[in-house]
């Protein structure tokens, strides 16, 4: 195990006295609680964390924060693996183990590094160029993907599990810095609902990483002290590890909260990360600035780090990240970078700043005894896999070497603008301080601080105040008297002069993620990708996980340069969400697996497991599908055999479904009759009480849309059924007839469905069966006919009885209430025992009404007329109805439009298939005109003793007694079949009439 | 993600509703012209700005509610019944100009 030799013996964050030990890449270290993984690599001066994604070039850890493009690891192992992740931001845990990537066979010895010594070969659009011709990018595509390496992922499920948080807020404050933490005071104070929200483990921003004092005392203890008091607000919301990912319509902010990634696993029954969904009448955005770097040669090299990150790593981690080092910046904020790695025992050789003049923080650094190279520039830096030297340019172009293994660059900062972006803002160039600003984010979102360009602690803090103050203006919210602005110690600082680029040989990174360089931009513009768009697609600048954190602006600045013109004249940058990568997992939720939808069930479920049935999916409901005996397993035999005793049994004595799935609507009113009228193509007005009458309902457009039967129950009173599929539509369809179309019209709807358990006794024993089963009912054919309602109760429980048939059998469907579903079908079976009653599921229900030629779904398919289906003599011409005037379109009128039929294989045994294609001449070269197709298939008719079908076929009951084919190319079937009516069985209808 | 405040039931996630369609257009008489009726179930005006559309409290109160949504903005302007002339309201309020 290494020692921590970069680590300081005092200061910093980090805990002491919680070692924790780590793995990297098959070695053991330690590191402290704290840290994170890429300051506890630091620590144990691991330089070396990564290979480029294109030219495989050896990479360290750049950064100290969620715009890291280098050290990106594996993360963990087995099914929570995570590639990709960045070093920066993981939390440091006992146990954690890591991974690099882009690299093979070793981190220090990696193959893939021959793209660097061939990389003259390798401009942009390189791989387009070269691999859209022969083969073709599909053949190249997967060997080049291999060579790049993303890490690899996991095929395992996801072990965690994640939830989904809800919250309104009067003010959403984004980032816990100096900004963000004195806006949430303000808004605190006035009473609000406030939601604070921070990256990171701990409230304070950058002051995290600063040696700052805020009224003569450490920044911490304002910080500590401000958090207290915001802590004690019944009001105020703070979401520590909470990432702020995007902002949406309506102002809604997403953020995804990591409870358990700081663990090696989730605590149990803790969720591993939280989606948040934040509805804020203001957000403040106080996100803070992301430092940028400046193109030289070779300034990817492990040890050239931004400025920024290396006083972070000093101040919050007690880590020196080099022993020599020199610092590059056209800022003062560089200044303080070299002052605070003085005091922490660093050696600094110089500050490289490209301004000639500087003001006080120089004087400050001449002081403690750093020289300063004014006018100079760093021009390459050297050193394969750690950075061992610098060479500095001076003003007259002369070049001297400077031992180094730390250059901490600065380029400047720019305001962390990405959430301003999301809605469409584009951000505004500001030559003054060379970075962009927000756009116009509106009246909802206001930003503060640094986030703003603002500079200065004392500014941030007084921004922080005013925004809040005047987001609890637009509120409403009274005046209160603002919080003292603090003391805080800030030398003037002298303006940023703008340095993108520093002219030499080598390579001048702009994106190290996507290995983009200054070269890339010039080729790009000499190719004529002069628009930013244009630019970023081809050289894939901006395009990785990190999304040009730190290298998009500098990208859009080569740019003008190249062009000659202003940067605003150029374009802009833009960002989309999300801010940082997300889980899939946490948009998820728990809607995963049997949670992914609904599932329902019938009143009878119970008693359909118990008793063999295998289950399928219809829309959210679980149906039976067949019921097994005893000794009857699963495979195809058993199954046919099921169902055809399923089929058998019920035509020659009784059987019982379960149509509880029916959609069930209750309709009440002195219009109702009116109502079905419009709304069906068939008449209602001399439906008796006492009766049902079988309806068909069309769309707008003519088309047939869904069939029932519809009961008059009482004067007024009605009740309605609709297929499964279209009961939750059909409803909401009749809700907005009633409000929308005709709201004259005095019915009340309510849907029914989940109060009624409904089921269908069928068969010529069915009237004995019920006879039994109801409490005195006179079931004769007289007194309950075909299409009769009669209410009654049976074994002692209130049912309906209607009389109507989807078999073709003599049949009946009672209703009860659903509570009562499971005794009164256990009463049936019981009843019905000695009658030898058995139950049926789905697929003998579906052989039966093919049997009977009754259209269902497939034939319901949103482009068949009443006519196409056989049902032509329903359509009223008396009155008018929903449909009606699009219904007689020429197109719909056609005689040759395919209708109904039946068909029969010619050799008696082929099944046709449901979609097979009927065509004329089975030799026929494709394209191949087509007459028509299958639309339900029934593998077998037991009645018939050979397979069935039902077909929409061009010429339809005119080509009774042809022969056509059936194919199904797919398969490579070809099946001559013979069309017949469709009505294969009691076409009289003598069986469920009697 | 918009809110959308059902007269019943006051301001609601959009999530509680459906989308049910445009809401400017009404429904032809029974013998007006085929070339009336095939406007009126298949075109739509696909307007950059404010749009009356009906969106139904699915997982509410079930009521049609009449939405004034600016499409270029998602903001909702207004929320009504069926029967109320919302952008005849909204402009009498100055809070539409003529002619959006």
């Amino acid at each position: 195990m290494s020692a921590q030799d970069r680590r300081l013996p005092q200061g910093g964050e980090v805990d002491r006295s919680t070692p924790m030990r780590f793995r990297f890449d098959d070695r053991d270290y330690q590191g402290l609680a704290g840290d994170t993984l890429a300051s506890a690599l630091l620590a144990n001066d691991v330089r070396l964390v990564g290979r480029s994604f294109k030219y495989h070039r050896p990479r360290g850890i750049f950064s100290a924060g969620p715009e890291e493009p280098n050290a990106l690891v594996e993360l963990r192992t087995g099914a929570r693996i995570e590639p990709n992740t960045r070093a920066t931001t993981i939390e440091l845990y006992d146990g954690l183990e890591a991974a690099s990537q882009h690299r093979w066979p070793s981190l220090r010895w990696d193959v893939g590094e021959v793209n660097n010594l061939v990389s003259d070969f390798l401009p942009a659009g390189f791989y387009y160029k070269t691999f859209m011709g022969w083969p073709g990018w599909m053949f190249w595509e997967h060997f080049i993907r291999k060579a790049a390496g993303m890490g690899r992922g996991t095929l395992d499920p996801d072990p965690d599990s994640y939830d989904k948080m809800n919250a309104h807020c009067d003010v959403l404050v984004i980032g816990g810095g100096p900004a963000g933490l004195s806006a949430a005071l303000v808004a605190g104070r006035s009473g609000a609902r406030v939601i604070l929200v921070e990256e990171t483990d701990g409230f304070g921003g950058r002051l995290r990483g600063e040696r700052e004092t805020i009224d003569d005392k450490p920044a911490r203890h304002w910080v500590a002290s401000t958090l207290a008091e915001l802590d004690g607000m019944g009001d105020v919301t703070l979401l520590r590890r909470t990432t702020a990912f995007g902002r949406y319509d309506g102002n809604v902010v997403a953020a995804l909260e990591r409870r358990a990634d700081h663990l090696a696993e989730p605590p149990e029954h803790i969720s591993r990360q939280r989606l948040w969904t934040i509805r804020a009448r203001r957000i403040v955005l106080a996100a803070g600035g992301i430092e940028r770097h400046i193109a030289f040669a070779d300034n990817d090299r492990p040890g050239v780090m931004l400025a920024g990150a290396a006083r972070t790593y000093l101040n919050r981690f007690a880590v020196q990240v080099g022993k020599i080092a020199t610092v590059f910046a056209n800022n003062d904020d560089g200044y303080r970078t070299a002052l605070d790695l003085a005091a922490g025992g660093v050696e600094i050789n110089a500050i490289v700043d490209p301004r000639e003049h500087g003001g006080t923080w120089r004087q400050k650094a001449e002081t403690a005894g750093i020289d300063v190279f004014a006018g100079a520039v760093v021009s390459r830096a050297h050193g394969r896999l750690g950075l061992v030297g610098v060479d500095v340019r001076d003003a007259s172009g002369k070049n001297r070497f400077l031992a180094s293994d730390l250059l901490a660059v600065s380029g400047g900062w720019n305001p962390n603008v990405h959430l301003t972006c999301h809605l469409g803002a584009k951000p505004v160039w500001d030559n003054a301080l060379a970075t962009f600003l927000p756009g116009d984010t509106g009246p909802d979102m206001r930003v503060a601080g640094s986030a703003r360009g603002l500079a200065g602690l004392g500014t941030c803090i007084t921004d922080g105040y005013a925004q809040a103050r005047a987001a609890l203006d637009d509120l409403g919210y009274s005046k209160s008297a603002l919080p003292d602005v603090p003391v805080t110690d800030e030398p003037q600082e002298e303006p940023v002069q703008a340095l993108w680029q520093v002219p030499g040989k080598g390579m001048r990174f702009v994106d190290y993620q996507d290995d983009v360089k200054v070269s890339d931009i010039a080729l790009a513009n000499r190719e004529g990708y002069q628009s930013v768009e244009h630019l970023k697609r081809y050289t894939t600048l901006g395009m990785g996980t990190d999304q040009g954190k730190t290298a998009n602006v500098i990208g859009l600045a080569v740019l003008a340069e190249e062009r000659g013109l202003p940067i605003d004249k150029v374009g802009t940058t833009t960002f989309r969400p999300p801010y940082t990568p997300v889980t899939f997992g946490a948009f998820v939720g728990r809607e995963t697996g049997l949670h992914y939808q609904p599932l329902r069930r019938s009143a009878m479920h119970d008693w359909h497991v118990a008793n063999g049935a295998t289950f399928v999916n219809a829309g959210h409901w679980l149906r039976p599908q067949y019921y097994l005996r005893d000794g009857e397993s699963d495979v195809k035999a058993d199954i046919d055999r099921a169902i055809t005793r399923e089929v058998t049994e019920t035509r020659g004595g009784g059987g019982i479904v379960d149509v509880s799935t029916l959609g069930k609507i209750d309709l009440q009113g002195p219009d109702t009759a009116e109502l079905l009228n419009r709304l069906y193509i068939n008449g209602w007005k001399t439906l008796a009480v006492g009766k049902a009458r079988y309806g068909l309902m069309l769309r707008e457009d003519g088309h047939v849309w869904d069939d029932g039967t519809t009961s008059r129950l009482g004067e007024n009173h009605y009740f309605m059924t609709t297929t499964t599929a279209n009961a939750g539509p059909v409803m909401s369809h009749i809700e907005y007839a009633l409000q929308v179309l005709w709201p004259d019209l005095d019915v009340k709807a309510v849907s029914v469905t989940e109060h009624w358990a409904a089921m269908a006794i069928a068969g010529p024993k069915s009237r004995e069966a019920l006879a039994a089963v109801l409490d005195d009912v006179d079931v004769s054919n007289d007194a309950l006919p075909f299409m009769g309602v009669v209410e009654c109760t049976l074994a002692g429980i209130p049912a309906r009885v209607f009389r109507i048939s989807f078999s073709g059998e003599l049949a009946y469907e009672i209703n009860v209430a659903a509570d009562c579903g499971e005794a009164a079908w256990e009463h049936v079976m019981r009843t019905g025992a000695p009658l030898g009653i058995l139950p049926y599921g789905t697929e003998a229900m579906g052989i039966m009404r093919i049997e009977k030629g009754h259209v269902a779904g497939p034939e319901l398919d949103g482009r068949t007329t009443p006519a196409d289906l056989g049902l032509g003599r329903m359509v009223s011409s008396k009155k008018p109805f929903l449909g009606a005037p699009m219904l007689t379109r020429e197109g719909l009128t056609d005689t040759d439009r395919p209708s109904l039929v039946g068909l029969v294989p010619v050799d008696g045994k082929s099944r046709p298939r449901a979609g097979a294609v009927l065509i004329a001449d089975p030799k026929a070269v494709p394209p191949v005109d087509k007459l028509g197709h299958v639309t339900s298939s029934a593998y077998l008719s037991p009645n018939l003793d050979h397979p069935i079908a039902l077909g929409l076929l061009e010429g339809g009951m005119a080509r009774e007694g042809e022969t056509v084919w059936a194919a199904f190319p797919l398969r490579d079937e070809m099946i001559e079949v013979r069309v017949t009516g469709p009505v294969f069985l009691d076409p009289d209808g003598e069986r469920m009439h009697g | 993600m918009i809110i959308i405040d059902c007269p019943y039931c006051g301001p609601r996630d959009h999530a509680e509703f459906t989308y049910v369609g445009d809401a400017a257009r009404t429904r032809p008489a029974e013998d007006a012209s085929q070339a009336t009726w095939f406007d009126y179930v298949y075109l739509r005006d696909n307007p950059r700005g404010p749009h009356l559309e009906y969106w139904q409290h699915s997982s509410g109160c079930r009521a049609m509610v009449k939405v004034l949504r600016d499409t270029s903005s998602h903001r909702v302007l207004a929320c009504g019944l069926p029967a109320d002339q919302l952008e005849a309201e909204q402009l009498e309020a100055g809070h539409l100009e003529a002619g959006q």
